[in-house]
């Protein structure tokens, strides 16, 4: 599914790289604790937290995330969209709530990252 | 890059500097790219740096990141100058984790990191000695 889909799924509002839309997200990781994220996802994961410091930005990077909503309506600053601007990772912000933002993207069969832990993945 | 060549780097990671936190490892990313290591290399390299350097950054004081990269393999040191850790093998275990609430708040301490870095990286092995420091060296073949 393109990331695109999932703004209109989430009614979510783009903060940058608006022109990357179209890259497709293969599963989705939920999580506020960033080594979470490193220990259970693949590569284009999309990533949702509540999380919306530096390090979401850095996590996002490392593990070539394919993008991340910010859930509740949470903002990041000024600097924190910077660093996902230059680093090439849409970001987005939905208002729904971490529960509800998987659910419906979940009830879309988008997969999570169970199973995909696998040495030198 | 020839069989011969390597590139040497390196990083001081500073205690509590939540702004810098994870430049040493961008960087690193930016130049593995640079010279053309596949991305599924690059990624495990970019995990593994990450969660040492964190680290080194919330538990420890004087980090150093050294990073040597040749033709087929990336091998990484990054020593602290302490506190060190009680009991390796329990810090080894995933979920275990010492970071109070504030750390938590920030999105760490999960208790992920070094089982992370073990599973992403071909040789792991950590030497900690209490009141000394901790010492993480990995090779990632590449
Ligand atoms: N360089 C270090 N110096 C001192 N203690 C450390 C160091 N690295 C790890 N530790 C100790 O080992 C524990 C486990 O480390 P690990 O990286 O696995 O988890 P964490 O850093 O607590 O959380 P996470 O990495 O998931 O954000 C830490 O909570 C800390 O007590
Ligand atoms: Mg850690």
């Amino acid at each position: 599914m393109q990331l695109q889909e999932i703004r209109n799924i989430l009614h979510a509002e783009v903060l940058c790289n608006a022109e990357l839309l179209h890259n497709s997200v293969h599963c989705i990781c939920g999580a506020d604790l960033m080594s979470d994220v490193l220990a259970f996802t693949k590569e284009k994961t999309l990533i949702l937290t509540g999380l919306t410091n530096a390090q979401t930005i850095r996590t996002a990077e490392m593990s070539d995330a394919v993008g991340i909503v910010f859930v509740r309506g949470k903002r990041p600053s000024k600097d924190v969209i910077d660093l996902a601007r230059i680093n090439k990772i849409p970001v987005m912000v939905t208002k729904y709530p971490m529960y509800e933002a998987c659910g419906l993207l979940f009830a879309r069969n988008i997969p999570g990252s169970l199973n995909v832990r696998e040495k030198n993945d | 890059m020839t069989n011969e060549q390597t590139l040497k780097m390196e990083f001081t990671l500073k205690s509590m500097d939540f702004n810098l936190a994870g430049e040493a490892s961008s960087k690193i990313k930016q130049v593995l790219q640079r010279i053309g290591i596949s991305s599924a290399v690059i990624r495990r390299i970019a995990i593994g740096t990450y969660e040492a350097e964190m680290n080194a950054i919330i538990h420890a004081v004087n980090g150093k990141m050294t990073v040597e990269v040749s033709k087929d393999k990336t091998e990484v040191t990054v020593v602290d100058e302490g506190p060190g850790i009680h009991d390796v093998d329990m810090a080894m275990t995933e979920g275990y984790s010492t970071a109070p609430d504030h750390i938590r708040e920030m999105g760490f301490g999960a208790g992920m990191g070094l089982p992370n870095m073990a599973r992403c990286s071909d040789v792991f092995s950590i030497k900690s000695e209490y009141g000394v420091g901790t010492e993480i060296y990995m090779i990632f073949n590449h």
